[in-house]
C-alpha cells in the first residue's frame, strides 16, 4: 500500500511527462489527478491505521542502493507515525492542488508538463518523508529542490521567473552544503547512515568532540547545526529566506503546494525526524529556537508592508515556519508537527484562494489595484476568511490549537531562549492578524481600484477550483480540533510512539499542560483580536491612516518595505563579488590563460606554422636541393659528433 | 671462356612477364598508332592482373635467385600485390581522364608497366646493385610520367623538378652504397648483415654510408626534409599520374626501406633509429601543419601523403617484427584510402575543365550525394576516426611504438593526427554544410564508379575482417626476421 502511495505519483509523472503529447491535456490531467487521489486515499488509510489505531508497520525495504565497504544504503519506506502524518498531509494537499490546477492552468499551453512536474514533486516529497536513512532523505531533499526549481521557472519565457528559480536553487545550495556536511559528520561519528543505527548510538555520542574549521566542537552540536543549516535553506529561515518570496513567480498552485504546504516544511520535518539526535545537542536546539523565533517576527514585520497578495502570504509562510522551528527547538516536536499539518491546510487554502482572486482579476496580483471584490466572488471571499481566521489563531479554527500550543510550550520551556521565542511569537501573532485582515480588507472591501475592464470580467472560479478549496477549508476548520488530542494532547504518547524522542526534562508540552499563568493561553487570542481591530481601523475606518503612519515613520517603513534590505545586502556582498570573481575567472582564467594557451593559442600557432611551412615551398629547385643537402649534413654531423663524443 | 649457367628464373617470373608484356605493348602501340591508347590501357591492366596471379602463385618459402641479387618471400609477395593493385587502379582511372585531357597515348600504360616492374625489382632486391637498378628503372619511368602532359608548363616543370632532385637523391644513395661497400666489402644483403654484425655500435664509416642510403630512400618516400619536390610534382603532374605516384612508388620505396634497414643493417636498430625517428616526427608535423593552408586538393594530398609516410615510419623506427607488420598494414590501408580519394579528384571536372580547388567541393552532398559520401569515408579514414580502416592503421603503428618504448614518438603521432584531422574533416564540412556549387560533369564512367565502390567498401568495412590483411602482414613481417 505504501509503495502505491509513493510510486503512483512517479508513474503518473512519467506518463504525463513523456507521453503528454500523446494523451493530450485532458489525459495528462486525468492520469495525474487520478494517481494523486488514489495516493491520497491510501495515505489517509495508512495514517488511520498506523497513527490512530496504533498498528506498527515494519520499515519496507525495497532494494539495496549502495553497498560499498561499510556504507550500505537501502531504498526503504519507513512507516512510523511521523512518516504517515507527513504522507497524509502531503498527498491530501497535493491531490487537492492537482485538481485545482486543472481549472487554474486551463489556459496554459503546456498543461502536461505542469501536471507532470507536480506529480514528480509529490513523489520526491513522499520519498523524503518515508526515508529510512540520510542518503534517501538527501535524495528526496534534492529532488524536491529540483522540482521547485522547475516549477518556479515554469513560465520560462519570463526573465523574472528564471531569475527567481535560479535564486531559489542557489540559496538552497548554501543550505544543502551544510546539510551534506552534516551527513558527513554523522557518518564520521556513527559509521552508518541508517536512522535506527544512528539514533541508538546518539546518547553515547553526546560528549564526543569533532574538529571543524580547526576548532574542537561538541560533535553532536556541530552535526546538528550543520543539518539545521540545510533545514534553514529549505524552510526559508533567516538568513536563507530570500528565495521564498521570489518563488511566488511560479504559478499559484505551485506556491500553494511547494512553497506553503509541503516542501518548505521539509526542514521542520527533518528536525523532528532527527529529534533523537537533536535532543542530545541542547546548544543546537537553542540555535533552532533563536533562528525560528527571529524569522517568525522578521517575516511578519515584512508581511505588513507588502502589496503583492502572494508575497504577503509568502512572508506569512516564512513566519509560520519560524513558529514551527522554535517549537521544535523547545523540544515540542509534536506541536511543531501539529502546526505543520494545520498550516498545510490553511496556508494552501489561502494561496489557492488568492489564486482564485488572481484568476478572477485576470492575473492582477497587486492589492492596491483590487478592492470591493466580495460581492463578485463571495465563495472565495468566504474561504479566504476561513483561512485567515485559522492563520490568526482564532478559537475553533485549526491555527488556534497548534499556534497556542507552540507559544505555551515556548513559555513552558522555562529557558531564556524560550522566553525570547514566546514574546517574539506573541508580537508576530499580532502582526499576523494585522496583515491577514489588511489583505482581506484591501482585496475585498472598499472601492474597486481596478479599471472597469478588469472589474467587468471578475467572476467566481469554476467548480473544479472550488471543490479542492472546500476540502482544504474543511481541514482548516477542523484539523485543529480533531488533531489536538493526538498530536499534543493526552494521546500524544500513543500517537507518536517511537517516532519522536523527547527527553523527560525537555518535555515542554508536558509542562505546558500544567500550571501556566492565566495570561499565557489568553494572550495569543487577545493580540490576534487586537491585530484585526487595528487592521479594521487602518483600512476600513480611517483609510488615510496607513499612509500617515508610513509618512511619519518613513525610515522604518522603507526598512520593512525593502525586507530589511536582505536582498540588497546579499547582492552587495555575495552576488556582486561572486559575479566579479566569476567574470575574472572567465576573462582572465578561461579566456586568457586556458583559451589563450590552449585551444585558441594552439590553433593560432598551428595556423601560423602552416603559413610558415607553406612559405618554405618556394618553388625554386635549388632551395629544395639545398634542403636535401642540409638534411644530409645534419644527420651526418649528428653521427660524427656522437661517435666523437 | 667461362660458362655461365642460366640461373633459376622462376622466382622472378612476374617481373620477367611484366617486362616482356611492356615490350609487347610497346610494339602493339606502335603498330596501332595513336588510337591504341584505350586498348593498350586495358591490356596493361590485364597484364598487371596476371602479374598479381603470378606473384601469388610464386609465394612460398624464401628463395634467392639471380646469383643472390633477387629474393622472393612473403614480404615481397605482400608488397608486390600492393604495388600491382596501385598500378591497376592508376591505369583504370587514367583512361577516361587522359582522353578528356587529350593525352591519351599508349605510352602511358607502357610507362606505368615499366615503372611497376622497377618497383617489383625494388621490393625483391637482395643486393645493393639490384636495389639501385630497380630504383632507377622506376624513377626514370616516373620522371617521364610526371612530365607526360608536356604541353603544359606545370607538368613539364614537375617532371623536370622531379628529375633533377631525383638524380641528386640517387647520387647520394649511390654514394652511400659505395661507402657501405668500401667498409663491408660486399653488396649483397646477407653478407652485409654478417659482416656488419659484431661490436656494440657501428663504426662511423658504414654509418655515414647508411645515412646516405637512408637519404636516398627518404627522398623516394618523400619524408621530411627530403620532401620538397612532392607538393610541386603532385600538383603539376597529370592527376592519374599523381594518383599513381601517391600509391605504388610509396609502397615500393617503403618496402625497400624496410628491407634495407632490417636485413643488412638490422643489427643496428639503435643507431639508425635516431634518423628514422627524426624524419618520422618531421614528416608527421609538416604533413599535418602545412596541409592546413592548402587550397589545392592535390597539393593537400601531397602533404597528406607526407604525413602518412611519417606514421608508417613510426613502425620502422620501432624496428621490431611488430613494427614492420604495422607498417605493412598501414600501407595496405593507405593504398585504398588514397586511391579512393584520387578517384574523387579525377572526377572533379566542371564544363570540361579540371577543377582542383578544395572549395570546389562545397555542397557536394547535394549535387553528388554518393560521391560526397565516399569522399567523407576516405577523409574520416585518413583522419583516423574509428571504425574506419585508417584508425586501425594508426592504432597498429602506435601500439608498435609503445611496445618498442618509443613513447614520445607515439605521443607526437597522436597529437599531429589531431591537427591533421582538422583539414580532413574540414573537407567533409565543405561538402555537407556549405552552399552547393554547380554540379560536376557526368557521366563518371562505370570503371570509376567501380574503383570508388571498391575502395570505399574496403575502407568502411575493414574492421569486419581485418584478419585478411593482418594475418598476411604478420607472415610477411616474419619473413624479414629469420629465426
Amino acid at each position: 500500500m505504501a509503495v502505491i502511495v509513493v510510486f503512483a505519483p512517479l508513474i503518473a509523472a512519467a506518463i504525463a511527462g513523456f507521453f503528454g503529447r500523446l494523451i493530450g491535456d485532458r489525459g495528462a490531467q486525468l492520469v495525474t489527478c487520478g494517481a494523486m487521489i488514489l495516493s491520497a486515499v491510501l495515505a489517509v488509510i495508512l495514517f488511520v491505521d498506523v497513527a490512530i489505531l496504533g498498528n506498527d508497520r515494519p520499515t519496507l525495504s525495497l532494494f539495496t542502493w549502495i553497498d560499498a565497504g561499510d556504507l550500505v544504503v537501502d531504498w526503504a519506506l519507513r512507516l512510523d507515525t511521523l512518516s504517515v502524518v507527513m504522507m497524509a498531509t502531503v498527498s491530501v494537499c497535493s491531490a487537492a492542488i492537482h485538481v485545482y490546477s486543472v481549472g487554474y492552468m486551463s489556459h496554459d499551453p503546456s498543461i502536461p508538463r505542469f501536471q507532470s512536474y507536480l506529480s514528480f514533486f509529490t513523489f520526491f516529497m513522499l520519498m523524503l518523508v518515508t526515508s529510512d536513512n540520510f542518503v534517501q532523505l538527501f535524495f528526496g531533499w534534492e529532488g524536491v529542490g529540483l522540482c521547485s526549481y522547475l516549477l518556479i521557472g515554469f513560465w520560462y519565457d519570463r526573465p523574472s521567473a528564471n531569475a527567481a528559480s535560479i535564486k531559489a536553487f542557489i540559496v538552497n545550495r548554501v543550505g544543502d552544503f551544510g546539510f551534506a556536511l552534516g551527513i558527513f559528520a554523522v557518518y564520521m561519528m556513527f559509521g552508518s547512515l541508517q536512522f535506527d543505527a544512528v539514533f541508538n548510538e546518539a546518547p553515547n555520542a553526546a560528549k564526543e568532540t569533532l574538529e571543524f574549521l580547526g576548532i574542537e566542537w561538541d560533535a553532536l552540536t556541530i552535526a546538528c547545526i550543520l543539518l539545521f543549516i540545510g533545514a534553514m535553506g529549505k524552510s526559508a529561515q533567516l538568513p536563507l529566506h530570500t528565495w521564498l518570496p521570489d518563488a511566488m513567480e511560479g504559478p499559484t498552485p505551485v506556491s500553494a503546494l511547494i512553497h506553503a504546504a509541503t516542501m518548505v516544511t521539509a526542514g521542520v520535518f527533518m528536525v523532528c525526524r532527527l529529534s533523537p539526535i537533536f535532543e542530545y545537542a541542547p546548544d543546537a536546539l537553542a540555535v533552532v529556537v533563536l533562528v525560528g523565533a527571529t524569522t517568525a517576527l522578521f517575516a511578519a514585520t515584512v508581511g505588513v508592508t507588502q502589496t503583492d497578495i502572494k508575497r504577503v502570504i509568502a512572508y506569512s509562510t516564512c513566519s509560520q515556519l519560524g513558529y514551527m522551528f522554535f517549537a521544535a527547538g523547545v523540544s515540542a516536536y509534536g506541536a511543531a508537527m501539529f502546526h505543520l499539518m494545520t498550516h498545510a491546510f490553511f496556508k494552501a487554502l489561502l494561496f489557492l484562494g488568492s489564486g482564485s482572486v488572481i484568476h478572477a482579476m485576470s492575473g492582477e496580483q497587486d492589492m492596491r489595484k483590487m478592492g470591493g471584490l466580495w460581492r463578485l466572488i463571495p465563495i472565495t471571499y468566504g474561504l479566504m476568511w476561513i483561512g485567515s481566521l485559522a492563520l490568526a489563531g482564532i478559537p475553533i479554527f485549526a491555527g488556534y490549537y497548534s499556534k497556542d500550543m507552540i507559544l505555551e510550550s515556548a513559555w513552558a520551556a522555562h529557558s531564556g531562549v524560550g522566553q525570547y521565542a514566546f514574546w517574539l511569537g506573541i508580537f508576530a501573532a499580532f502582526l499576523t492578524a494585522f496583515y491577514s485582515w489588511r489583505l482581506l480588507f484591501l482585496t475585498f472591501h472598499g472601492e474597486p481600484r481596478a479599471d472597469h475592464e478588469t472589474m467587468h470580467h471578475v467572476h467566481e472560479s469554476p467548480k473544479v477550483m472550488l471543490i479542492p478549496l472546500y476540502v482544504l477549508a474543511f481541514g482548516a476548520v477542523f484539523a485543529g480540533m480533531a488533531g489536538y488530542h493526538y498530536f499534543v494532547g493526552e494521546g500524544r504518547a500513543e500517537f507518536w510512539r517511537q517516532s519522536l524522542l523527547v527527553l523527560p526534562e525537555n518535555d515542554a508540552i508536558e509542562h505546558a499542560h500544567h500550571g501556566l499563568p492565566f495570561f499565557v493561553p489568553l494572550l495569543p487570542f487577545v493580540v490576534a483580536i487586537a491585530g484585526i481591530a487595528v487592521a479594521y481601523l487602518c483600512y476600513m475606518a480611517r483609510p488615510g491612516l496607513p499612509a500617515e503612519i508610513a509618512g511619519r515613520f518613513r525610515g522604518l517603513y522603507q526598512f520593512l518595505l525593502n525586507k530589511w534590505y536582505f536582498d540588497e545586502l546579499y547582492d552587495r556582498i555575495f552576488v556582486r563579488s561572486a559575479f566579479r570573481l566569476g567574470y575574472g575567472f572567465w576573462k582572465g582564467g578561461d579566456g586568457a590563460i586556458i583559451d589563450g594557451l590552449g585551444p585558441d593559442g594552439l590553433a593560432a600557432a598551428t595556423v601560423g606554422a602552416a603559413r610558415r611551412a607553406s612559405r618554405l615551398q618556394t618553388g625554386y629547385i635549388y632551395h629544395y636541393a639545398f634542403a636535401i643537402v642540409v638534411g644530409v649534413v645534419v644527420f651526418v654531423t649528428w653521427y660524427l659528433l656522437r661517435s666523437a663524443g | 671462356m667461362p660458362s655461365f649457367p642460366l640461373p633459376p628464373l622462376s622466382p622472378a617470373l612476374p617481373e620477367i612477364f611484366l617486362a616482356a608484356a611492356s615490350m609487347a605493348l610497346l610494339l602493339f602501340g606502335v603498330f596501332r598508332g595513336e588510337r591504341a591508347a584505350r586498348e593498350a590501357s586495358w591490356l596493361a591492366a590485364l597484364a598487371l592482373v596476371v602479374a598479381v596471379v603470378l606473384v601469388l602463385g610464386g609465394g612460398g618459402p624464401r628463395q634467392l635467385a639471380l646469383y643472390g641479387m633477387f629474393v622472393t618471400d612473403a614480404f615481397a609477395v605482400f608488397m608486390k600485390v600492393l604495388v600491382l593493385l596501385g598500378g591497376i587502379f592508376a591505369i583504370v582511372m587514367s583512361i577516361r581522364w587522359n582522353e578528356q585531357a587529350r593525352i591519351a597515348r599508349f605510352e602511358f600504360p607502357v610507362l606505368v608497366l615499366l615503372a611497376t616492374t622497377g618497383m617489383m625489382m625494388m621490393v625483391s632486391a637482395a643486393d645493393l646493385i639490384s636495389l639501385y637498378i630497380g630504383l632507377e628503372l622506376q624513377s626514370l619511368s616516373l620522371y617521364v610520367l610526371a612530365g607526360f602532359k608536356r604541353d603544359t608548363v606545370r607538368s613539364a616543370e614537375a617532371g623536370l623538378k622531379y628529375f633533377v632532385l631525383g638524380a641528386l637523391a640517387s647520387g647520394m644513395m649511390l654514394y652511400g652504397c659505395s661507402m657501405v661497400y668500401g667498409f663491408a666489402g660486399a653488396t649483397d644483403f646477407a653478407t652485409l648483415a654478417a659482416t656488419l654484425s659484431g661490436g656494440e655500435t657501428l663504426a662511423i664509416g658504414p654509418l655515414v654510408g647508411i645515412v646516405f642510403v637512408v637519404v636516398g630512400l627518404a627522398f623516394k618516400v618523400s619524408a621530411v626534409p627530403f620532401h620538397m619536390w612532392t607538393p610541386d610534382v603532385y600538383e603539376g603532374a597529370p592527376t592519374p599520374v599523381t594518383a599513381f605516384f601517391s600509391v605504388a612508388p610509396k609502397v615500393a620505396a617503403i618496402a625497400l626501406f624496410l628491407r634495407v634497414m632490417i636485413e643488412p643493417f638490422g643489427g643496428y636498430v639503435a643507431d639508425w633509429r635516431q634518423v628514422i625517428w627524426l624524419i618520422s616526427v618531421a614528416s608527421m608535423v609538416l604533413g599535418s601543419v602545412a596541409a592546413i593552408n592548402q587550397s589545392n586538393f592535390k597539393r593537400l594530398m601531397a602533404y597528406s601523403s607526407i604525413g602518412h609516410i611519417g606514421y608508417a615510419l613510426i613502425g620502422l623506427a620501432a624496428g621490431s617484427k611488430e613494427g614492420v607488420e604495422s607498417v605493412l598494414i598501414y600501407m595496405a590501408i593507405y593504398v585504398f584510402m588514397n586511391v579512393g580519394t584520387f578517384a574523387v579528384i579525377l572526377l572533379m571536372r566542371r564544363n570540361g575543365e579540371d577543377v582542383e580547388a578544395i572549395d570546389d567541393l562545397q555542397g557536394l552532398a547535394q549535387t553528388h550525394p554518393a560521391l560526397a559520401l565516399s569522399l567523407a569515408i576516405f577523409m574520416f579514414a585518413m583522419a583516423g576516426i574509428p571504425p574506419l580502416s585508417g584508425f586501425f592503421g594508426k592504432l597498429y603503428v602506435f601500439m608498435a611504438a609503445i611496445n618498442a618504448e618509443l613513447y614520445v614518438l607515439a605521443v607526437i603521432g597522436v597529437v599531429t593526427s589531431v591537427v591533421g584531422a582538422y583539414y580532413y574533416i574540414r573537407i567533409v564540412k565543405l561538402m555537407y554544410f556549405d552552399a552547393p556549387k554547380p554540379a560536376f560533369d557526368r557521366p563518371f564512367g562505370a570503371e570509376m564508379s567501380a574503383v570508388l565502390a571498391v575502395t570505399a567498401v574496403v575502407t568502411l568495412f575493414f574492421f569486419i575482417a581485418p584478419s585478411v590483411v593482418v594475418d598476411s602482414a604478420a607472415a610477411a613481417a616474419a619473413s624479414l626476421f629469420p629465426g
